[in-house]
């Protein structure tokens, strides 16, 4: 019974850290920049849950106050300094972003400080499911799985299926084409990284209450989110995917049956898929 | 154009110099740190600068360097310069072929975040494990012995020479590497490797080749930089070290080993200046690092060329 909370638990890490990367990986796929500032949004998407929900009282308010903001967020940074970025050298992407990551962290310093934070489970969901006599597991972990399967699922939806998903298919393969076919591209630019931003805050908004609210806790979401990018190829949501759910497996495991070297695990992975396929599991050759 | 920047490059070193004799304890330590950083920045620079490969995770060799001397020297007696610096540039070494092995078998934006996370796991074997005090770090008692005559690098001002003589090597020594055919195949290899691979060359041994060799200089930064401080900690390798190095890098100019180090001087003194206006000086550091990218594409050294530039197409010049 034990290994099936570890595997519960592999699953809910694996898809939360699927809602970052896939951001990360989209905005890299379609708008070819690589954005460090991606984990930033993470931890603002936390603080934001910690903030709202102790000033509305209530978690359930402080999810769509929070989207909301982190959306609006990244419509600005889009339009104020992501897009002059588009067809510059991968490095000033890494540098403006690098700036922006010791800005965030640091407006974050002046604004809540640098104490750890804890947001309260919401009641409805604050039971656990008893497993066996001793053992139980919480049933908002299981929520955490639910919401990001869903999500998961709107965004295969959404890309594959409808009118706008096909519109960023075509800017994703070839821009110039499809601005020739009268796509306003810079506004599907704008719509998916602000939808990339308010993915990777939602995904520290519902993380908050599991594993508290702390400084730093961005940078240490993004370089997992990196090696999700790099093993699941970049630009591919399927990779991401089961990257993350990898990545999942070898972190909550790792850290059970080697804990000193749990962190490590996570690169090592990386490494052997790096002998194989150097281009990531499913990345365009 | 490397012509214009000789006198800059004498006067540079004049000054360095004669600094000590003008300087208080303070400013002697802070110059012998810049000057330290100037050779990490100046080892990444023949990366990103010259053979066009981005490392986010250069801080990593820094680091395996300044833990192997640190482990290195745990007795009570100075440890000889003579055995413990080649081991930890044998260490840096090391580390940077296993990883450049890898690591180059990407290209583009997959190399960003591979160097990055390659470093990240150096970051966390020495911040997880017990080896060398975890995340707390380890102390150094003593600085190392050169057992050369006259030469106490306990004494703060001997120190500063002798990290200046090793910052001189260094840039002569890449300066004669940059020139050789070796050097010029990596900047062939910048310009278009596709090319350079039709021409014959094993493209590949070319930028493992830099990439060790940066990978030592950079360790030789790292030594310089744990036994000026007797003390190391994970934080060297963190990749706000590897970000503030690239930063160096372009505030200064990349792609002239004049511009390294000059970034070296500009990024901190310029963290200094922005540390002693504010607690928060991270959030001018970054607002200083987005209006950079912005604003000036060829670094500091690019108002240099814009200069000269500027000049140029004017019929008669103003006499210099």
């Amino acid at each position: 019974m034990e290994w099936l909370i570890q595997i519960l638990n592999s699953v809910q890490y694996g898809l939360l850290l699927f809602l970052v990367a896939s951001g990360l990986t989209l905005i890299f796929g379609i708008m070819g920049v690589i954005n460090l500032a991606h984990g930033s949004f993470y931890m603002i998407g936390a603080y934001l849950a910690f903030t709202l929900s102790s000033l509305t009282g209530s978690l359930w308010l402080a999810l769509p106050l929070g989207i909301v903001l982190a959306a609006a967020l990244g419509l600005l940074l889009e339009w104020a300094l992501i897009s002059r970025l588009y067809r510059r050298d991968h490095l000033y992407q890494v540098l403006l972003t690098f700036g922006l990551i010791l800005i965030f962290e640091e407006l974050r310093s002046v604004l809540v400080g640098d104490d750890v934070h804890s947001v309260a489970i919401p009641a409805v969901l604050g039971a656990s499911l008893p497993l066996t006599e001793t053992l139980s597991y919480p049933v908002y972990r299981l929520f955490i799985s639910a919401v990001c399967l869903a999500l998961a699922g709107l965004m295969y939806v959404t890309i594959q299926k409808t009118r706008f998903g096909m519109m960023i298919r075509a800017a994703a393969s070839n821009p110039e084409m499809a601005t020739s076919l009268g796509l306003d591209i810079r506004w599907i630019h704008a719509l998916v990284f602000a939808a990339g931003v308010a993915l990777a805050a939602f995904a520290g908004m519902i993380a908050a209450p599991v594993s508290s609210v702390f400084p730093g806790m961005g940078n240490q979401v993004l370089i997992v989110c990196f090696v999700i990018v790099v093993i699941g190829g970049i630009g591919s949501l399927k990779g991401a995917l089961i990257a993350s759910l990898l990545i999942g497996f070898a972190d909550t495991f790792g850290k059970v049956l080697v804990p000193e070297f749990a962190s490590i695990a996570v690169y090592l992975l990386m490494a052997v898929v790096l002998l194989f396929r150097p281009r990531g599991l499913f990345g365009r050759a | 154009m490397k012509r214009s920047l000789l006198p800059w490059l004498v006067v540079a070193t004049v000054l360095l110099l004669l600094f000590p004799m003008a300087a208080e304890k303070f400013y002697l330590q802070l110059v012998t740190k810049i000057m330290i950083l100037a050779i990490f920045a100046l080892s990444l620079d023949l990366l990103v600068g010259y053979t066009g490969l981005v490392s986010l995770g250069h801080a990593a060799y820094f680091g395996i360097a300044a833990y192997t001397y640190a482990l290195a020297s745990q007795a009570a007696d100075p440890a000889n310069v003579w055995l413990t610096l080649p081991l930890a540039l044998a260490a840096s070494a090391a580390a940077a072929l296993l990883v450049g092995a890898l690591v180059l078998r990407t290209s583009g934006v997959y190399f960003i975040m591979v160097t990055l996370a390659f470093a990240q796991m150096a970051y966390y074997f020495f911040h997880d494990t017990r080896i060398a005090g975890g995340s707390d770090g380890i102390y150094i008692n003593t600085r190392p012995d050169a057992h050369l005559p006259g030469l106490d690098l306990a004494d703060d001002l001997h120190f500063y020479y002798f990290v200046l003589a090793l910052l001189a090597i260094v840039f002569a020594l890449l300066a004669v590497v940059l020139r050789s055919p070796f050097g010029r195949a990596l900047q062939g290899i910048k310009a278009n490797e596709h090319r350079m691979r039709a021409l014959g060359y094993a493209t590949l041994h070319y930028k493992l080749a830099a990439f060790v060799l940066a990978g030592t200089i950079a360790g030789l930064a790292g030594y310089l930089a744990a036994a000026k401080e007797g003390f190391v900690n994970p934080e060297m390798m963190a990749w706000h070290q590897s970000g503030a190095v690239l930063m160096m890098l372009i505030l200064g100019g990349m792609g002239t080993l004049f511009g390294a180090v000059l970034g070296a001087f500009s990024y901190v003194l310029l963290q200094e200046w922005f540390s002693t206006l504010t607690k928060h000086w991270q959030l001018l550091m970054g607002g200083f690092i987005v209006a950079a990218v912005l604003l000036l594409p060829h670094g500091l050294i690019g108002l240099h060329r814009l200069r000269i530039k500027s000049r140029a197409p004017r019929p008669e010049g103003d006499g210099d």
